[in-house]
């Protein structure tokens, strides 16, 4: 059995997203952590955490960390490790939030009054800042099983890892990490100038045509530098830049597909976990497993 | 001692303060104690015949001590000293009680409040006078001599005005030619004059002025002293030629085999091991760089034993080879050189950020570039003789993006304010352009242009409806290369819509900081800077050009980012102050200064440590601490942190400061 960890899973890991909730879990097994589920969490708010009532936003992600309070005294460890964008924006955000404003903070710990205040020492982490500061990156070398060597990918961030400033995991404008994991797996990183890109988001629900441009966009040059594969951690990016690559074919001839993939896939793919199991390739509208037959 | 015979002159200010503050009512009240002689009220105290109330009550009343209830005491302190003075009283038993600013402005919907106030701030100034000393100014002597620190162009200008008023003028620039950062520039807005046209004759009056003293490749090493009496020691560096036999010539640099990046042409040319700054440099002498030269490298490696000489080895010494004069000696010619004199005014200028500092604006690639550099590739005695082209392939360019503000009004990637020249500069470069290479297609990403000078707008008028320059209203959000060209990605704010256009170059009008290492030099002339490196002056409306330290002054692009214009005025007006300052046989100083009561000092030199402006001292015999009187400003920050109230500021006793705080304290 590893180190018990805590890890806040968040709704889409738990349904179209299972490609990123097992290659997370299986690859941080391989490096010695045992990701344990944190127990009755709920919602990270999601979209609304850029609603203007941002007490109402908090609340949601306030008791989750209350909960990582209770569960993380048990476990003796605060660290909260969440791999999706969205929910380590929200929750880190929030954290930041009730850390800043204590009257804010009050008030939820009164409207709460089932629960016990939370006092404010929950680590929040991003999956790839746990694995950069914590496990190291030289320790994930020696796990390296299947080196990566001759695929090319473009890292891509999105917005929530880097937006806003408090929470960004890395430098906003140029950002390295998720390319120092990729080459630490033998991979070869391509110099990716959209990486920080807006993806569409959720105008994917309304604006399709609009957010198959961006992806357009976005594959494009992504090819044109050379990428064979684009690495993500966002849900929504993934699914954006996979799945409106339908529309962007019926509207640009020129346009050639790429496939998405989880960056936790390809660390689980160099750790020698190949099965469909872990990897779920069948969740790919575009599917990497020609693209990475030869490390497969 | 205590004095008996106060009197009170109660302002009306007009209606700022008459029309809040009961007057009367205050002038009654006060007029009940039994130290004041006299409490009066009348509509403007700062006008002819309210000077001349109090130099009269003075005579009338015989008083000993004046309160003058009006403003604050930064705008009329000085005129009511001088008014009971023509009286016959010592202008430091004049004190004035602000009732407008603290009492009748921020309790406009009180005014019953606001007189009960302005009462209690009046007794509470009568406590403090009533202890005030009568003093005499300090008399300090004056060096008549002036020391201008920066040769750029406000640097020059102050000089110049300087020694033509008779006054011996130092000049120290740090690089090896005078000029700064306008001797860079291709042409100049709004004019288009050419710099070096301009420019150069000024930079020749400074070496030819027999009254200008210039050290060029030098810096200041210390600052000793105190207004009209500054002691500074100045590090001329090493040339390793000797100036007074080097002709200028330039065959050195014909045959040396080193090639190295020229700071004057920022990257955009290479200049040899020996080399002069530029063309025209003045002085126009030849320097060897330590750091690149075969011979000097050689002997440093041997001197630290890093290799051993082989015998009969020819090390390079091709420059010396032919340098007709004998000039170049490969000796380390550094030399400290100590001046006195009695001003000094500070024209460091400024630098503009790196494009590196952009990744995401394409800093890091050849072609993109900041807005000093393209100026060099505009200027026709530049090194592609102002026909840009790309430092990567040497190419003419077809298409040119300019972005403004890059780091300006950006406090997140840069700094919070407006860089202020560079939507002006971006103009005239763009013009520029598209006089030189007229089917070249230019771009220009504004924010929006703020062209807020004599004949700026038309400046940018012309540029757009003569010269054809695309103006696109909106903010680059990156830059990419794609191919052989850069990708510029933008919004058009105008129309709404995302903008992409494929270009050969980019400039960058990239933010201004203050020079690099100006924080130091800040700190040895102990005059204040703030974060950015801007020197701060002491009021930003009223004394630009001062700072809180007497006798320096500050001029030009130092004290904030400015054009030509204004740096030349500010280098006249500094050399003004100096002036005004050196013109007199003696200075006087205000004697409000920290004083030390040698029985009840231990010495322990707390005191020392807090003192901003270095003018105490520990005398080691008597083991006392020891004002000098010269350079105190009187801020008090000794006496607040001695233990024992030995040091103290005079007619500021902590005796007179706790009266009237109790005064003010006092429940109501
Ligand atoms: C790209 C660009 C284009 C421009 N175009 C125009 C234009 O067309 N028209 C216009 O009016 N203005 C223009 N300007 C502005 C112009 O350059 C400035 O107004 C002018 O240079 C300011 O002069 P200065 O003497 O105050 O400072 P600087 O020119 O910066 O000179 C300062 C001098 O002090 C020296 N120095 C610095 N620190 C020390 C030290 N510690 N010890 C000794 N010496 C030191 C420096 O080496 C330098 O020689 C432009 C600026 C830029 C960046
Ligand atoms: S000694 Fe040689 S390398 Fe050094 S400056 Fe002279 S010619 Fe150049
Ligand atoms: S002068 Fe113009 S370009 Fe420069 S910061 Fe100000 S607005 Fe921007």
């Amino acid at each position: 059995m590893g180190k018990k960890i805590m890890f806040y899973p968040g709704c889409t890991l738990k349904g179209v997203a299972k490609n990123l909730e097992d290659s997370t879990i299986e690859s941080a097994r391989i490096l010695g952590y045992d990701f344990v589920e944190l127990p009755n969490w709920t919602c990270c708010g999601a979209v609304y955490g850029l609603a203007q009532d941002s007490v109402k936003f908090t609340i949601a992600n306030v008791r989750n960390l209350i909960k990582a309070q209770q569960y993380g005294k048990e476990i003796g460890d605060n660290r909260l490790v969440a791999v999706c964008s969205m929910c380590y924006n929200n929750l880190r955000r929030a954290h930041i939030d009730v850390m800043k404003n204590r009257d804010k903070l009050h008030t939820l710990n009164i409207f709460m009054d089932e629960e016990p205040d939370y006092e404010g020492n929950i680590n929040v982490l991003h999956y790839l800042q746990f694995l950069k500061d914590d496990v190291g990156f030289d320790n994930i070398a020696k796990k390296v099983k299947t080196p990566l060597k001759g695929l090319k990918v473009a890292p891509y961030y999105g917005c929530l890892l880097l937006r806003p400033d408090e929470v960004a995991i890395d430098d906003r404008e140029d950002p390295h990490i998720m390319e120092n994991l990729l080459k630490t797996l033998g991979a070869e990183v391509v110099d990716y100038p959209l990486k920080n890109e807006c993806c569409g988001s959720y105008h994917t629900v309304d604006k399709r045509e609009y957010v198959a441009e961006r992806t357009y966009k976005l594959v494009s040059i992504a090819k044109e530098v050379g990428a064979d594969v684009i690495a993500t951690s966002c849900p929504l990016c993934f699914f954006n830049l996979d799945r409106r690559q339908e529309i962007a074919k019926q509207k640009h001839g020129d346009f050639e597909h790429m496939p998405i993939v989880y960056f936790t896939q390809l660390m689980a793919i160099a750790f020698g976990l190949k099965s469909e199991d872990v990897l779920h390739f069948d969740r790919h509208y575009i599917s990497p497993r020609e693209v990475l037959a030869p490390w497969l | 001692m205590a004095m008996k015979r106060i009197g009170v002159f109660i302002c009306h200010c007009g209606r700022n303060i008459a029309g809040t503050v009961d007057v009367k009512k205050v002038a009654e009240e006060i007029g009940k104690r039994e130290d004041v002689a006299l409490a009066t009220t009348y509509i403007f105290m700062c006008s002819e015949p309210g000077q001349k109330l109090i130099e009269e009550s003075v005579k009338k009343y015989n008083l000993d001590g004046v309160v003058v209830a009006n403003c604050s005491p930064t705008l009329h302190e000085k005129t009511m000293r001088n008014a009971a003075a023509r009286g016959g009283l010592n202008p430091y038993r004049v004190e004035i009680a602000n009732i407008r600013e603290w009492a009748a402005w921020p309790h406009e919907d009180n005014p019953e409040a606001a007189t009960r106030k302005a009462i209690r701030i009046i007794n509470a100034t009568i406590e403090k006078l009533k202890a005030n000393a009568s003093l005499e100014p300090i008399e300090v002597p004056v060096v008549r001599r002036a020391l201008v620190i920066g040769g750029g162009v406000a640097g020059i200008q102050a000089a110049l005005d300087l020694a033509d008023a008779g006054i011996e003028t130092i000049l120290v620039e740090r690089e090896p030619s005078i000029g700064g950062n306008m001797f860079r520039l291709s042409e100049t807005f709004p004019t288009l004059d050419c710099p070096q046209c301009i420019l150069t004759p000024k930079m020749n009056d400074v070496a030819q002025h027999p009254n200008i003293k210039l050290y060029t490749y030098s810096e200041v090493e210390s600052v000793e002293g105190f207004m009209g009496n500054f002691k500074v020691k100045i590090r001329k560096k090493a040339t390793y030629v000797d100036w007074d036999k080097c002709t200028g010539c330039g065959e050195c640099l014909r045959v040396c085999p080193i090639n190295v990046d020229s700071e004057f042409d920022l990257r955009m040319a290479k200049r040899k091991a020996i080399y002069i700054a530029n063309e025209q440099a003045v002085p126009l002498k030849a320097l060897i760089d330590e750091n690149t030269c075969i011979r000097l490298q050689f002997e440093k490696k041997v001197k630290e034993g890093k290799i051993k000489p082989k015998k009969n080895v020819k090390i390079c010494s091709k420059c010396a080879d032919v340098c007709e004069p004998n000039a170049i000696h490969f000796q380390n010619n550094e030399e400290i050189v100590e001046e006195e004199v009695g001003s000094i005014i500070v024209a460091t200028g400024f630098e503009v950020m790196p494009a590196e500092a952009f990744p995401e604006l394409g800093g890091k690639y050849p072609d993109v570039l900041n807005s000093l550099q393209f100026e060099r590739l505009l200027a026709p005695s530049g090194p592609t003789a102002g026909i840009p082209r790309r430092p990567s392939d040497g190419k003419v360019p077809e298409s040119i993006a300019f972005v403004h503000c890059v780091g300006s009004r950006d406090p997140q990637s840069g700094v919070p304010y407006c860089s202020r020249i560079c939507c002006m500069y971006t103009i005239k470069q763009a013009m520029l352009v598209k006089h030189a290479l007229p089917s070249t297609a230019v771009y220009d990403f504004y924010i929006d242009i703020r062209s807020n000078g004599k004949g700026y707008e038309e400046f940018y008028h012309r540029a757009k409806e003569e010269y054809g320059v695309n103006f696109i209203r909106g903010k680059v959000s990156k830059i990419y290369k794609v191919g052989d060209k850069y990708r510029v990605q933008g919004v058009d704010t105008l129309t709404g819509r995302i903008v992409e256009v494929d270009v050969d170059m980019v400039i960058l009008a990239t933010a201004a900081k203050g020079s690099e290492g100006v924080k130091d030099l800040a700190k040895k002339l102990r005059i204040p800077y703030d974060e950015w490196g801007w020197l701060k002056e002491t009021h930003l409306k009223l004394k630009p050009l001062e700072t809180p330290v007497g006798g320096v002054f500050i001029a030009g692009a130092a004290q904030f980012v400015k054009d030509i214009t204004d740096s030349v005025s500010q280098g006249s007006g500094a050399a003004a102050k100096a002036m005004a300052l050196l013109s007199k046989p003696q200075l006087e100083k205000e004697p409000l200064l920290a004083k030390v009561d040698p029985e009840i000092c231990a010495g322990c030199g707390r005191c020392k440590d807090q003192c901003a402006y270095g003018a105490i001292s520990i005398d080691p015999v008597r083991h006392v601490a020891v004002v000098n009187e010269a350079l105190c400003e009187g801020c008090g920050a000794c006496s607040a942190n001695c233990p024992t109230t030995a040091i103290q500021v005079v007619n500021f006793k902590k005796g007179q400061i706790i009266r009237a705080v109790d005064v003010l304290a006092e429940v109501f």
